[in-house]
């Protein structure tokens, strides 16, 4: 680990203040931590999220729910509002990882990381979930923009993030064997506006919504419906752990398998 | 009867400490005026050092010294050689030719031949000063090809070595060619299989430590296997006496044979260490321990099984390409030759042929792994004779049953020299199906259909020699009112503590609190072979039974005076001298307090010991992604004499989950540039609890007749059985597609994979 210098932010607006240049937040340290560990970043100061009680908690509002960026999964996993009105985040904050990592990791830090093989950001786009941060609302479509990338400008903190109720969703994860990441993750909703579906962990730009599948499904909410949908590997992740060609697959029997346990 | 016995499912001496954090691992040994050291490792396969520029991370504050191939030359230590010379067994023909050693320096000299060679080492106050020098370190490299891949090492167009212009460093050649080659002649069929054995990482949970220390003699603390051993290998390469070097050992963190060599860091932090005038630690980290601990396996290996028209086994041919690595590590000629004569396996085969060329490639060496060739050729064995039963159209139990080796052939001299002293071949595997339920199989195979699911029945039925390649010495001492084992043998977690305060606890009726034990100090212990090959409660345990019958001679004349009785009168029994012919006892332990004496006792076994089992695995296929769930594993196993079965337990259960992570998950993988691709734990698949079902196991013992306690050794047992149970049971489920062999690690993909290749 390089040194560097330790800041904790007494509010939303002293972080967004302090992290500029150089300067990082650092919210469960669980990605972060790990990267200085193995001297692959090197910030001039860490700026902790920590105190900031505003940020942590879940409001059920409209039928959806509000998460306060810097939330834990384990909470998200075992909310009682989230798991009445959006099941399917509970259950994939449940997946996440370990226990450690449930305990530290915080929805915030995971969805402005955008890792390509993370869980939140397909939940985030099926869902069409809000991203609420210190300057603006940025819709999901438009917050991940690609491999580690986001929407977020310099100094711009994740305060909360926004989910609409879904009439039904779910999410299937097939792990990367070694890592518990998503080798490929689908989440897929019904919503009053229609069948999204979202996919992780497959796409070499990471999160992506799978829009013939949605077309399908649109027309008849069922596994079957996929049946005649061919997936193409171009644009998907080759690895030491899976080709191209079995992501492709494994899209549609993840997706097939969501649809037909969406609650 | 006294407290103790045999069979008594005592838990460890050794937990109480280590479940409350007070064991005592290296990096938990702290010496004053402490410094730290970091090896800089080679990015790259292979390349030429063109030049090397330490000044800068000189400069840097708080650095001590960098260390270079360049300073070895002043007072460096010597290269790290291969110590051992290809076996000659009773029947080696054409007897082994010259091995081309080549010596590894500790530190690399003008050119690099693996990711993660170490190029400089370097000392600082702390870590982090430690690695802004290594980041410091200007080096040009004029980067070379790289070869990692054995078959097209041996085309040649990638020299490693001048002296070994095909990469071939040896070849050898085990059992008798002419005889195999008549037994093949003579063959109704001929079946033939190719099997990677897959190179992987022993991956303790305590990666490798070195402590250095300089006060006119040097002192190792680290984690090891073989104390000893690495004490006379350091003296060698410091060039010194051996009475100059002590190693210390105390709790280890897993080794599985990763720990067992010499590794240059040992010489490294003491050759610092006395340049420096301080002590000096080295901790390695999870990533530099996936490039540079030794690796494990790494086989290529084609058998054929010669049949006689009824099934009956005529001959064996191998022939086995083995990965040395750019470097042949100390034990790195043990696993791909050593344990041959574990292809006799438990048939009557009558002719074998084995030929094995050791290859070097642009990797870091691989050496010694639970098993050390044995699982390499059981796997290759066991599933050779799966196909061979598939492919003359009969049922594996069937064929195997043709073949095995029946009480009365015993002894029996294997064709590559072993003397099979013990066990009965067909009761175990009768049990083994009987204990599996395998008659009521076709109903569960159908219940997983109306599921969904393809299932599949697989075992292995394996004879390992163990323990008959070396002797231990093992002491007991009586004073201060204790007795106190010192054992020359060293523990990585099996629980030798407790094991040894048992058999004395059995023999003298002491209490176990009151047995102490000492062993992983070269000061402390005389002399010690140390730990592998499943052989410490075999040697040591022998050993300490002569130690335990000298103290009780010793003891004799003082307990004859206490009963008030001639010498001659007075017998040893069940922890009491006894006068015989009379009711007069006096328990050692009423003499303990008095007594100061001591036993030793060297144990060189007549033979090895013959454990041998039968593994069944059953297992559940998911179709549409090719994911397996193991939904049985049993073990029936003739492990001789059981002394602790829950220790027992532990060995087996941990045996088998290295053999499933082999066969399921685990890989190294390097690029074809040499790259390692599994770097860590994000890439690297460990096995977890979770994956796997309870282990049944089921004892079916006959006794070792080759030492007084009758155990035969059980460390090995599990990884070496599970790989072949596990494949043959995979391929047992895809033969609805025609699947005849898949290579190691079975995952998902490869098995979805192999299921749309025959569609
Ligand atoms: C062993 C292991 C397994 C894991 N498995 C999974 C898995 O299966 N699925 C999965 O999805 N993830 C997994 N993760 C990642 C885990 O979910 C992390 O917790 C998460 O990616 C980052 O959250 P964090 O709170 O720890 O963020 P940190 O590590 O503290 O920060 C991550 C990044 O986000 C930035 N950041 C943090 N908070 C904010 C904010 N409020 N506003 C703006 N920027 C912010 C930081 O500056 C940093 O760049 C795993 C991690 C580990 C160590």
């Amino acid at each position: 680990m390089y040194s560097f210098e330790y800041q904790k932010a007494g509010s939303v607006a002293d972080a967004a203040k302090a992290a500029t240049g150089e300067a990082k937040l650092v919210a469960g340290g669980m990605t972060l931590i790990p990267t200085l560990k193995l001297r692959l970043a090197q910030p001039s100061k860490l700026v902790d999220l920590g105190g900031l009680k505003d940020l942590v908690g879940i409001k059920a509002e409209g039928g959806g729910v509000t998460i306060g960026a810097m939330t834990t999964h384990a909470a998200v996993a075992s909310s009682a509002e989230v798991k009445k009105a959006i099941p399917a985040l509970a259950a994939l904050a449940a997946g996440i990882g370990d226990p450690a990592v449930r305990n530290r990791g915080t929805i915030g830090g995971s969805v402005a990381n955008n890792d390509p093989a993370a869980d939140y950001p397909a939940a985030c786009v099926a869902l069409g979930a809000t991203i609420v941060t210190s300057k603006r609302k940025i819709t999901a479509d438009d917050f991940f923009k690609g491999l580690f990338e986001t929407a977020l400008e310099e100094g711009e903190v994740i305060t909360a993030i926004s989910f609409p109720a879904p009439e039904k969703a779910a999410y299937m994860k097939f792990r990367n064997p070694a890592s518990r990441y998503a080798l490929v993750g689908v989440f897929v909703a019904k919503t009053k506006g229609g069948v999204r579906v979202a996919v992780t962990g497959a796409g070499e730009g990471g999160v992506f919504r799978k829009k013939s599948f949605e077309e399908a499904l649109g027309k008849s909410f069922a596994g079957s419906a996929l049946d005649g949908v061919k997936v193409d590997a171009k644009g998907l992740n080759s690895d030491i752990h899976a080709s191209a060609d079995y992501r492709a697959h494994l899209i549609k029997v993840m997706a097939k398998r969501a649809v037909d346990a969406a609650k | 009867m006294g407290e103790h016995a045999f069979g008594q499912p005592l838990t460890r001496l050794e937990d109480d400490a280590l479940l409350r954090g007070a064991g005592r691992f290296s990096d938990d040994r702290r010496l004053p005026n402490e410094a730290r050291a970091v090896v800089l490792r080679s990015p790259h396969a292979h390349a030429r050092i063109a030049s090397l520029d330490a000044t800068a991370a000189m400069r840097l504050p708080g650095v001590l010294a960098v260390l270079t191939g360049e300073d070895i030359a002043v007072d460096g230590p010597g290269p790290v050689i291969s110590e051992i010379n290809l076996p000659s067994f009773p029947k080696v023909r054409p007897p082994p030719g010259p091995v081309r050693k080549p010596e590894q320096p500790v530190l690399a000299q003008g050119r690099v031949r693996f990711v993660g060679e170490p190029v400089a080492m370097i000392v600082a106050e702390t870590e982090d000063a430690a690695r802004d020098a290594a980041e410091a370190i200007e080096i040009d490299y004029d980067v070379l090809p790289a070869v990692v891949d054995m078959s097209k090492a041996v085309s040649g167009d990638t020299a490693i070595w001048p002296e070994a212009p095909d990469n071939v460093a040896f070849e050898w050649h085990g059992g008798d060619p002419e005889a195999t080659k008549a037994a093949f002649a003579k063959a109704a069929h001929v079946s033939r299989l190719t099997v990677v054995n897959n190179r992987i990482s022993g991956a303790a949970v305590e990666t490798r430590i070195a402590l250095g220390v300089y006060d006119g003699r040097y002192t190792l603390t680290t984690g090891t296997q073989m104390p000893h051993g690495i004490k006379a290998t350091l003296a060698r390469m410091l060039k010194v006496e051996p009475g100059q070097v002590r190693v210390i050992s105390e709790d280890v963190g897993g080794s599985f044979g990763l720990k067992n060599s010499l590794y240059v860091e040992h010489a490294l932090v003491l050759w610092a260490a006395k340049r420096l005038g301080r002590p000096v630690r080295w901790v390695s980290d999870r990533a530099e321990a996936f490039s540079s601990d030794y690796a494990a396996r790494d086989n290529l290996t084609t058998v054929e099984l010669a049949m006689d028209a009824d099934g009956r086994f005529l001959g064996l041919r191998v022939d086995t390409l083995a990965a040395l690595g750019a470097y042949i590590s100390p034990k790195g000629l043990t696993s791909p030759v050593n344990n041959s004569p574990a292809y006799a396996g438990v048939y009557r085969t009558p002719a074998i042929h084995v030929r094995v060329r050791g290859i070097f490639t642009n990797t870091v060496s691989t050496d010694v792994y639970r098993g050390a060739g044995r699982p390499e050729a059981l796997y290759a064995l066991e599933r050779t004779v799966d196909a061979a039963a598939r492919e003359t159209g009969r049922d594996p139990i069937a064929l195997r049953k043709l073949n095995l080796i029946q009480p009365s052939d015993l002894p029996l001299a294997t064709p590559l020299g072993l003397n099979y002293d013990s066990g009965h071949f067909e009761q175990v595997l009768d049990r083994a199906l009987a204990e599996a339920r395998h008659k009521s199989y076709p109903a569960r195979r159908d219940d997983s259909a109306v599921r969904g699911k393809l299932r599949g029945f697989g075992f292995a039925h394996l004879c390992e020699r163990v323990a008959g390649g070396w002797s231990e010495g093992a002491e007991l001492r009586i004073e201060n009112g204790k007795a106190t084992v010192y054992a020359g043998t060293m523990a990585n977690g099996q629980g030798h503590h407790t094991f040894y305060a048992h058999l004395v606890a059995i023999k003298l009726g002491l209490k176990l609190e009151e047995i102490g034990f000492v062993q992983g100090d070269t000061d402390k212990i005389a002399d010690g072979h140390g730990t592998g090959g499943s052989a410490s409660l075999v040697l040591g345990g022998s050993a300490l039974h002569g130690a335990i019958e000298e103290v009780i001679r010793k003891a004799k004349p003082q307990a004859a005076e206490r009963l008030e009785a001639a010498e001659v009168d007075v017998e040893f029994d069940d922890g009491s001298f006894v006068v015989a012919g009379t009711d007069r006892r006096l328990p050692f332990s009423d003499l303990v307090k008095d007594l100061k004496v001591s036993g030793y006792h060297h144990f060189k076994p007549t033979n090895h010991t013959y454990p041998n089992g039968c593994h069944v695995a059953e297992v559940e296929i998911d179709p549409e992604t090719g994911e397996i769930a193991i939904q049985r594993y049993l073990v029936v196993h003739d492990f001789g004499v059981i002394l602790n079965p829950l220790l027992l337990k532990g060995q087996i259960d941990g045996g088998i989950a290295q053999g499933l992570g082999q066969a399921l998950m685990e890989r190294i993988v390097y690029g074809k540039d040499g790259q390692l691709l599994t770097g860590s734990l994000m890439d690297y698949q460990l096995p977890r609890a979770a994956d796997f079902p309870p282990i049944d196991f089921v004892s079916c013992p006959t006794p070792a007749p080759s030492n007084p306690w009758g155990v035969k050794g059980c460390g090995e047992a599990g990884c070496a059985a599970a790989p072949p149970a596990v494949v043959n049971a995979v391929i047992d489920a895809l033969q609805p597609y025609g699947v005849r062999h898949l290579d190691m690690p079975l995952t998902p993909e490869k098995v979805w994979r192999a299921m749309q290749g025959a569609r």
